[in-house]
Formats: structure tokens, sequence, C-alpha cells
């Protein structure tokens, strides 16, 4: 195997670790702030790549499908905090599973009866599409490079934001100590609403990006749920540092253990075989992981005592 | 007796008498439900021990309930080529028995809640949630890529097994097999939540400081609660796959998981009968709703809301009340 | 510092040498050394936040001190959990009640009696109608006084009535020492009378090492009082000596008269 070949699958595990940073923050930062789980999270990731969907079949433009995808992210996100989530905080883990496993049943099945089975589309725009030459004679497709960008990008903003702003402030604050918060005058529902749309907002970008590479449809949410749940796991539970560790170890692991496991059974095994076992090993490798440094540390890279 | 009992009881004889008279009435398709019904229930019972007595929030139950359901696939998938599931170190043959299938599934689904139990029981709360939801799907997904059984395909089978004894393809004498094994293990989960064992896993589940303040520990509890809880929803498993007479990575899913949380939690957390009344309950929507709108699942989805954020107890808690402690 | 550690070490229960624990900036036990004596009530006092609850949890093995060392009956005990120190005999209540809040009052009387009889793993025969186990715990029950609330749900008990069940539940241990973190607490005047006159027996059955806040109870149960002010055992002596501490009176009985 080539250099070149390994430097796209990393390049390729990457893009997918910086998708599953933008899942993964938002599920973060709603358990540590509020300490809430939310299995729905994957429904708004899905309603971001439908909004993107329609907005760019309208209009003809990916900026304003984006825009769209952050804007009915966010605000399906506000209204499902204010409609239900509000009432589970005070709830154990138990009710707040199946509130928000009913959740995903209203949000999958009702967007299947809109928009029925079958995929929508959502193209790459035609300035985006096409490989690029990088330096060492690498072509990649400019679209990927994309992705990686602007997830750093928003990477790097959510660590400003919660690092020097006022309202990361109050989410730090809100991570220690609810009555603190109270005290210090921050009228803590608004403050939740506004975490909750954040995260909805970041998955449903996350849709949308993940959404012109492969399809727009229900259910698509799910597997990357549970790979951002993996990620958490990971990282430890309202790290948000811990989330970036671990989707960028996610990405790369699931990525290039997909391509190079193969063939690395190829080398003491006949090719079928080599490729079936190979493949089954992959599907697992991520778990595995999660396995090992949940053997050494319960809580995570960076989890404190949840 | 009070009313929880009574309400057990009658829903206990419904279940036996709907495909009694089915049978008469030649309706084989309500005796299917039926099936499916005390399928389903005895699935939730397994699950209802780890998460009713213990207060395990698993979300990887599907993952005993596949390996069940597997187990009698590829058992039976053996049994029908003639070809031997292992030549060496010793022939191992597939069996079309369900006796042996069974004994298989709840070892396999055993040791699997065994492994599975022993790493996630080592964190708790939404980590627990997480790790259980994630080992669930690690097994989807080998099951969907271990291309010798089907994949994602599924692997059907083509007769039922047998039981000694009974013609299994009578579907009236089907159902009593399942029946029966959802009655035992009904009695069996009313002797271990009075048993010493319940008594400390309950307690455990309550308030983890007392219990080791008396000398238990937690951990053993519920790792012995929760290999219990997966061999009787891989039991289930076998069955379910048995009465369809195929199995798929679907049964693996975690929307599978969900769902017979679904059951527990419909029927009434923690109580005895919880599981079998969530699981009629749930078959009865399905077939209900689902020949109204192919979108029942929306239905589902706000009942089980409604359930959750405003009637806690479930049906056997809004009709008999609050739980009365064991005597 | 009045120090009456006995050098020789007979008799000694518990043994607590040189502990300290911090929470952060927060020193919670500074060096503390203490014994518990064979048939002796120790009263441990101080106020709000002085670490008692802290050093408690350090002597059942629910923390983790940063050094220093406890023993129990003689045997160094800084390696095992707090179930093994439960099994080797120690007993403890705790300052908020941690009771299973669903179980009757029997049921965690019987909880009681099973952890210290052991044949947790016994998954068919009826716990409630094991004899020897609800024997045990009524017997425990009686003797503090909830016998005729053994059938109430733990959680309709009042405060007072939960802090007497602990102490139930630690006799169905039969426990070779007691740990209690404020047994007295929401129990009345009436209340904290008849357990006194309870604990001054029990000592004689196994030693107690006791927080209470109850200045009348400690004064007359304790044999001796160790005095804990930000973490750190100002005094150690007999009730006479800890009355007439000028240290103590200046940094704790003088200013604020306890609760
Ligand atoms: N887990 C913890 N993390 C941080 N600080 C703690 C922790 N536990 C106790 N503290 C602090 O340690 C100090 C001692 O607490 P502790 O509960 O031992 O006091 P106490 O003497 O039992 O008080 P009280 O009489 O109110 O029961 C307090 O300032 C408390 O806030
Ligand atoms: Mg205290």
């Amino acid at each position: 195997m080539s250099l070149i070949l390994i430097l796209e699958q990393i390049l390729n595990g990457l893009q997918f670790g910086v998708m599953l940073f933008l899942m993964a923050a938002g599920l973060t930062l709603v358990f540590g702030v509020m300490g809430l789980i939310n299995l729905a999270h994957g429904a708004l990731y899905m309603v971001g790549a439908f909004a993107a969907a329609i907005v760019a079949a309208w209009t003809g433009s990916f900026v304003l499908a984006l825009v769209a995808s952050l804007a009915a992210a966010a605000a399906a996100g506000a209204l499902v905090e204010l409609l239900v989530i509000r009432k589970l905080y005070d709830r154990d883990h138990l009710d707040q599973v199946l509130a928000t496993f009913a959740l995903i049943l209203i949000f999958s099945e009702g967007t299947r009866w809109v928009f029925g089975s079958f995929p929508l589309f959502l193209d790459v725009p035609s300035y985006l599409s096409g490989p690029i030459s990088l330096p060492g004679g690498i072509e990649y497709p400019l679209y990927r490079l994309t992705i990686i960008a602007i997830g750093l990008v928003v990477a790097a903003g959510l660590f400003w934001l919660i690092a020097r702003t006022r309202i990361g402030i109050q989410i730090r604050a809100g991570e220690s100590d609810r009555e603190m918060i109270a005290a210090l005058g921050v009228d803590i529902s608004k403050l939740y609403t506004l975490v909750f749309a954040l995260g909805a907002a970041l998955a449903g970008l996350a849709g949308a990006l993940v959404g012109a590479i492969q399809s727009v449809q229900v259910g698509m949410g799910e597997p990357v749920l549970i790979l951002a749940f993996v990620v958490i796991v990971i990282g430890g539970i309202g790290s948000i540092k811990g989330a970036m560790v671990g989707a960028l170890l996610v990405g790369l692991t699931d990525t290039l253990g997909g391509v190079f496991l193969p063939q690395l059974f190829g080398l003491f095994m006949e090719p079928a075989s080599a490729t079936s076992v190979g493949a089954s090993l992959a599907s697992m490798l991520i778990y595995i992981l999660m396995a090992a440094i949940l053997l050494v540390r319960p809580s995570g890279l960076y989890g404190g005592q949840h | 007796m009070n009313r929880e009992k009574l309400l057990n009881t009658a829903v206990i004889l419904l279940l036996l008498a709907i495909p009694l008279w089915a049978h008469m009435a030649e309706e084989p398709f309500l005796i299917t439900l039926a099936t499916k019904v005390a399928i389903l229930a005895l699935a939730g019972v397994g699950l209802n021990i780890a998460l009713g007595i213990g207060g395990l929030v698993s979300l990887g139950h599907a993952a005993f309930f596949g390996i069940g359901g597997y187990a009698m696939g590829i058992l039976a998938a053996h049994a029908q080529n003639y070809e031997p599931l292992a030549e060496w170190p010793m022939l191992i043959e597939g069996t079309n028995q369900m006796p042996v299938i069974w004994l298989v599934a709840v070892v396999a689904s055993a040791l699997a809640a065994l492994v599975i139990g022993a790493l996630s029981l080592r964190t708790s709360g939404v980590y627990f949630i997480m790790i259980t939801l994630a080992f669930g799907q690690m097994l989807y997904y080998f099951a969907i890529s271990w291309t010798a059984y089907g994949g994602e395909d599924g692997l059907s089978i083509w007769v039922r097994n047998e039981f000694p004894g009974l013609n299994t393809l009578v579907p009236l004498e089907f159902f009593l097999i399942c029946y029966v094994i959802l009655c035992a293990a009904l009695w069996f989960a009313a002797r271990l939540a009075r048993a010493p064992f319940g008594l400390a896993l309950s307690a455990a589940r309550q308030c983890e400081a007392r219990v080791e303040t008396v000398g238990i520990t937690p951990y053993q509890l519920r790792l012995t609660a929760f290999v219990i809880s997966g061999a009787i929803t891989g039991l289930a498993g076998a069955l379910f796959a048995d009465l369809n007479r195929f199995v798929s990575p679907t049964m693996l899913s975690w929307h599978t998981s969900g769902e017979i949380m679904i059951f527990v939690i419909i029927g009434g957390v923690g109580r005895l009968f919880g599981p079998v009344i969530g699981a009629a309950l749930f078959i009865l929507l399905e077939h209900l709703l689902g020949g109204i709108s192919d979108y029942w699942q929306i239905y589902l989805g706000g009942l089980l809301l409604i359930i959750v954020l405003y009637a806690r107890g479930g049906v056997i808690g809004a009709i008999s009340g609050r739980e009365v402690a064991h005597d | 510092m009045t120090d009456m550690t006995d050098p020789s070490g007979a008799g000694q229960v518990l043994k607590v040498s040189d502990l300290s624990k911090s929470f952060g900036a927060l020193q919670a036990s500074k060096n503390i050394t203490l014994d518990l004596r064979a048939g002796e009530i120790h009263a441990l006092i101080g106020p709000n936040g002085a670490g008692k609850s802290t050093l408690i949890k350090q002597i059942s093995g629910e923390l983790r001190p940063d050094s220093g060392s406890v023993s129990l009956l003689g045997r160094p005990v800084d390696d095992l959990d707090r179930v093994a120190r439960a099994r080797m005999g120690l007993g403890r209540t705790f300052q908020i009640s941690a009771l299973a809040m669903e179980f009757t009052v029997l049921q965690n009387a019987v909880l009681g009696a099973l952890g210290a009889r052991g044949g947790v793993f016994r998954f068919l025969g009826n716990v409630m109608r094991d004899k020897a186990l609800v024997a045990q715990a009524e017997h425990a029950l009686e003797r503090v006084g909830l016998l005729s609330d053994a059938k109430r749900r733990t959680a309709d008990l009042s405060h007072g009535q939960r802090r007497q069940l602990e102490v139930a539940v630690a006799l169905t241990l039969q426990p070779k020492l007691f740990l209690m973190d404020e047994p007295m607490a929401g129990l009345g005047a009436g209340g904290s009378q008849a357990l006194t006159g309870f604990l001054d027996t029990l000592r004689h059955e196994a030693p107690i090492l006791l927080v209470e806040h109850d200045m009348d109870a400690v004064f007359a149960l304790a044999d001796r009082i160790s005095v804990l002010v930000y973490g750190e055992v100002i005094a150690t002596g007999t009730t006479e000596e800890i009355r007439n501490n000028a240290e103590v009176q200046r940094a704790y009985l003088g200013e604020e008269e306890p609760v």
C-alpha cells in the first residue's frame, strides 16, 4: 500500500472525526450542563440535512442550505426543549431515555410521512466538487477538505465560546453547580434552551455537510448518534476537549481499520476470508477501542466524576 | 387479592384463552399474534430483572435477543444443510431440536451478558446506558458484516424446529410452548424478587451505600442480575426467530432494545406483569394503529411520551395504584 | 493538647494515625490521630464543616485519605474497601440517612441481617419468611423502639425515625465497633433521651465513635471527647478535661452555643 493511500485515508478519517465532533459536542454539552441524555440528537442531525436539501432544491444555493440547516435544527431543538426536554431535567435517566426515544419515533415517522422513504439529494456545489491537488501529489476531493476546514473552524469557535465569552462562563458554571449560576442571576431556563439549541444547530450542520456526500434520508442520524456516544464515552462526559479527542480517535480508527484491516489479514490469509474477517473485525474496532479505554479509565479520557 | 393480582390473573388467563378460542374458530393469525405477545413478554421479563429490580437501564438488550435468535438460526441452518458447524476439535452438528437450541441460546447470551456486563457495570448512570447501547450496536454491525450467516439479509429457516412429543407446526402447540416458558419465567422472576438476591439487588438500586454498609458488593449483584436478565431475553430471541423462521441483524438493532424497554415501561416498571401487559398492548397497537396508518409509530411515540411525562406507573400503576411493598 | 492515647495499644478497636485529606485547597483532615477502645464511647464534636463526617468516611472506607493510616481490630485496613471493612465488623450510620426508601422498615433491617449472615446469592426462597433473619431484624428494631413501625414504608418515616432505623440496621450486623454520624439529629427531646439511654448500654457490646451536636447527650455518654476544628483535633480528653480546656472553649464551646 502506498503512502498516498495512507495519507488519503487519514484525511478521510479526519473528515469523519470532525463531523462526529459536531455531533458529540452538542450531546456532551447538554449532558454536562443539564445532566440530560438525549437520544433524539440524531433526529436533529436529520432535520438539518432535510432542511438543507429542501432549501438547496429551492434556491440552488449551498450556502443558504447550510444556513437553513443551522436555523432549522436550532429551531427544532429549541422547540423540543421547551415542550418536552425541560420536563426531563429532574427525572431519572430512564425517563430521559424513554422520552427522547419517543421523540425519535415521532421525528422519524413524521419525516417519513411528509417526505416518504426515498432519500432526498443534496448535491455538492460545482465550485466545491472535484479533486484538488495537495502537496505530495495527493488528489483529494475539495468538498471533503472543505468539511474538515468548516469542522475545525466551528470547533475553534466553540472552544473560544466556552473559554472566553460570558455565555461560556455561564455554561461552565452550570456544569459545576446549578445553584451557583442561579446565584449569579442567570436565567437558567433561558441558558438551557440556548445550550440545547446550540447543540442542535451543530448536529444540524453536520447532517447537512454529510448529507451532501451520503444521502438525506430518515434514520440517517442514528448510526452517527451511536458513534457520538462512543466518542463521549471515550472522551469523558461533559468535556468538549474529550469530545474532540474522542471524535478524532473514533474517526481515524474506523476509517483506517475499515481499509487496512482486510489488507492486514490478507498478509496471512486467503483473500476472500481475509476480506470478510477483516471487515467484520473492522466493524467492531471502535467498540473494542472503547472497551479498552473503559478498562483503564472508566470515566473516559477527560472525564470527571459524574 | 389486591387489584394488581386480579389484573395479572386476568391478563395471563386471557392470553391463554384467546389462542384456544382462535384455534377452535380457525383463526391462526390470532394465535400467531398471541405467540408474539408471549415471546416479547418473555424478553421483557428478562429485561425487567435488570431494569425493574436492579435499576440497570440497559439499552443493549437487543444484543441478547439477537444472540438467541442467531443461536437458533445458525444451528437450524446447519441442520438443514447437513453441514457440521465445526469438525475440529470435535464434530459439532447443527440441530433442529428446540431444547438444544434453547440451551445454546441461553448459554451464549449469558456469556455475552457476562462480558458486556462486566465491562459496562464498571460505570453507572449515562455511561452505562451509552456503553450497553454501543456494545449492542457492535454486535449489530458485526452481524451485518458476517456474510457467512446471511449478513444484512439475515438467515431463513424452511421448517420450524421440533420439540419432542409435540407438533410445532400447529400454531397452538407452538404457542403453548412459548406460554409455558413465559409462565415459568414469571414464576422465577416473582420468586427472585422476593429472594435474598432480589432484596439485595433492589436495595442496591435504591441506595448503593446502604448495601455496601451491610457488607454486600453491588457489582456482583448487578452482574449476576444482568447475566440472568440477558439469558432470559436470549431465550426469547430463540423463540422469536423460531416463530418467524427468520433471523436478521434487525433483532440486534437498538430499536429492538428500545422496544423491549417500551414493553416494560408501558406495563409498569418493576411490576411482575408489566412486560406481559406492555407487550400485549404494543402488539395490539401495532395491529390496530398499523391498520389505520403506516406511520403508527408516531402515535406510539406520543403515547410513550405521555406515559413517561404524566403516568409514570404505566398501565398497572394507573389501574392498581402505588406498588405495595413485598410482604 | 491533652493526649490520652494508650501507648500500649491494648484494647484498641480502632486506630487512626496521622490522617490527612484535602478537597482541592480545602484541607478537611489535618494529621488526625485518634483511637477507640473496647467498651467506650468516644465522642467527636466540632462546628459545622469541621470535617467530622469526612473523617468518618475515611474510617469506613468511602473516602480514601491522602495520607495516614487506619487500623481496625489491630489490622491495617488501608487497602480494604468499605464492603470489606463492614465485613470485618464495622457498623455505621449516616448523617444523611442512606436507606432503601421503597422498602418497609422491616425489609431494611432484614437486609442488614442478610448482609451479616451472608448467602445473598439465593434466588428462590422468600427472604421475608426466613425466620432467623426476621427474628434478628425484629430484635434490632425492638431495641431502638421501631418494632411497632416494622410494616411501614421507610419513605413515610420521620427524619428521626430514619435515624433510629439506621441504628437498627447497624445493630443487625452485630458489629465490633460503631461509627455513628449524628444519630440524635431530628429525634426531639424524648427520642434523644431514649437513644441516649440505649447507647449507654450498647457501649458494652461494641465501642462507639459518636459524632454528635447534642451536647447534653455527648456529656452524658462520652468516656472521651475529641474536638475537631478546621480539620484538626485540637483536644482529646475526658468530659471534664474538655469542659475545662481553655482552647476548646475559645474555639468552640464558648463562642457559639451548639445546637
Ligand atoms: N466531596 C467533597 N468535596 C469537596 N468538599 C467537601 C466534600 N465533602 C466535604 N467537603 C467539605 O469539607 C468540609 C468538611 O465537611 P464535613 O461534612 O466533614 O463536615 P462536618 O464536620 O461533618 O459538618 P456537619 O456538622 O455540618 O455535618 C466542609 O467544608 C465541606 O464543605
Ligand atoms: Mg457531618
